[in-house]
């Protein structure tokens, strides 16, 4: 008889349970098969010039590397933070994703440039390779050039905090 | 009028050539196994920028890069399992629309059945516990009232 009354309510706890931990999920954040793998290779030259841009120019120190572009709305939205990391050290390589140099150029003369290197993916073939399926998208790469995180969408003060800091910090053998 | 009506049929075509143009166009130069393949391909390739969509019905320029990719390797002779490879690699299982199956993906796979054999038993369960109840017998004064209200009712 007992069980008559329990039984609602256990289903009900199952149900709260499981609606927490499909609330606290963003569907359309797409977990990437490729952390903790080696960033995937790629060809491509710096914005504006000939001058290549390969895989190799990541490797040595750990970095972020920012999928944007000057079409990209929520770019301007974590725009600031860029500006910010990069004031305090940390390096970013931006890949301008699906543009034109000039269109890429302008946009950072306007809003100011936090990469210590821009290269131009116009045909967003790096970024199929990186699995990108919206910019601006951000990984933070080791070193020896493996993915470490990846993050989807403008990074916040608190993704920033919470999850790449604590990695940049860890890659670069504990020092911040 | 004619001509409006020439205008429209214009606009019409231009409009159902925007819709359904660029998936047939890519297919021009495959032959025809491999424009079969090809379908069945991209509509079994989920779109990542709208998810509800595969790759066939979507106008993402992602969804068309996705398309590009899947119509080049046909042609370079890869395989559908490496073409799945191909996309997996990048986007992971997500992509697929008939996902593998794997202890992450038994839950998808045999919940609906473990949902259907849970719900069963259940009515089971409620129908046994019925038929076991003993019937309702009702006498004396009872049975009066019973039928007194029966007999209220039916007039």
């Amino acid at each position: 008889m007992a069980l008559r009354y329990l039984l609602p309510v256990l289903v009900l706890g199952v149900l709260v349970v499981l609606f927490a931990f499909g609330l606290q999920h963003d569907p359309r954040e797409v977990p990437s098969p490729l952390i903790g793998k080696p960033a995937p290779d790629f060809n491509l030259r710096v914005v504006g010039e000939d001058t290549p841009y390969r895989r190799e120019d990541l490797l040595g120190r750990p970095v972020l590397v920012n999928f944007w572009a000057s079409w990209c709305v929520a770019c301007r939205v974590e725009h600031p933070l860029l500006m910010e990391l990069s004031r305090r050290g940390v390096e970013i390589i931006g890949i301008d994703y699906k543009d034109t140099d000039a269109d890429g150029l302008r946009w950072l003369e306007r809003h100011g440039n936090p990469y210590r290197a821009i290269a131009a993916d116009p045909e967003g073939q790096a970024g199929l390779d990186w699995g990108v399926y919206g910019v601006p998208e951000t990984y933070v790469l080791d070193a020896s050039g493996n993915i470490l995180y990846k993050h989807i969408g403008p990074i916040d003060e608190e993704a920033w905090r919470t999850k790449m800091a604590p990695l940049m910090a860890m890659a670069s053998g504990g020092a911040p | 009028m004619s001509r409006i009506v020439r205008t429209r049929a214009a606009w019409l075509s231009a409009l159902l050539l925007t819709f359904f143009a660029v998936p047939t166009l890519a297919q021009a130069d495959l032959t025809e196994a491999q424009a079969d393949r090809y379908r069945k391909l991209v509509n079994e390739l989920r779109c990542l920028v709208c998810q509800n969509q595969s790759i066939a019905d979507s106008n993402a320029p992602l969804a068309s890069d996705l398309r590009e990719q899947v119509r080049t390797q046909i042609l370079e002779g890869r395989s559908d399992a490496e073409i799945h490879e191909y996309v997996t690699a990048r986007y992971g299982d997500f992509v697929l629309y008939r996902p593998p199956l794997k202890p992450s993906t038994w839950m998808l796979w045999f919940g609906p059945f473990g949902l259907l054999a849970l719900g069963l038993l259940v009515a089971w369960l409620f129908a046994r516990r019925r038929s076991r109840k003993p019937a309702v017998v009702v006498t004396g004064a009872d049975a009066d009232k019973l039928r007194h209200l029966l007999d209220e009712e039916s007039r």
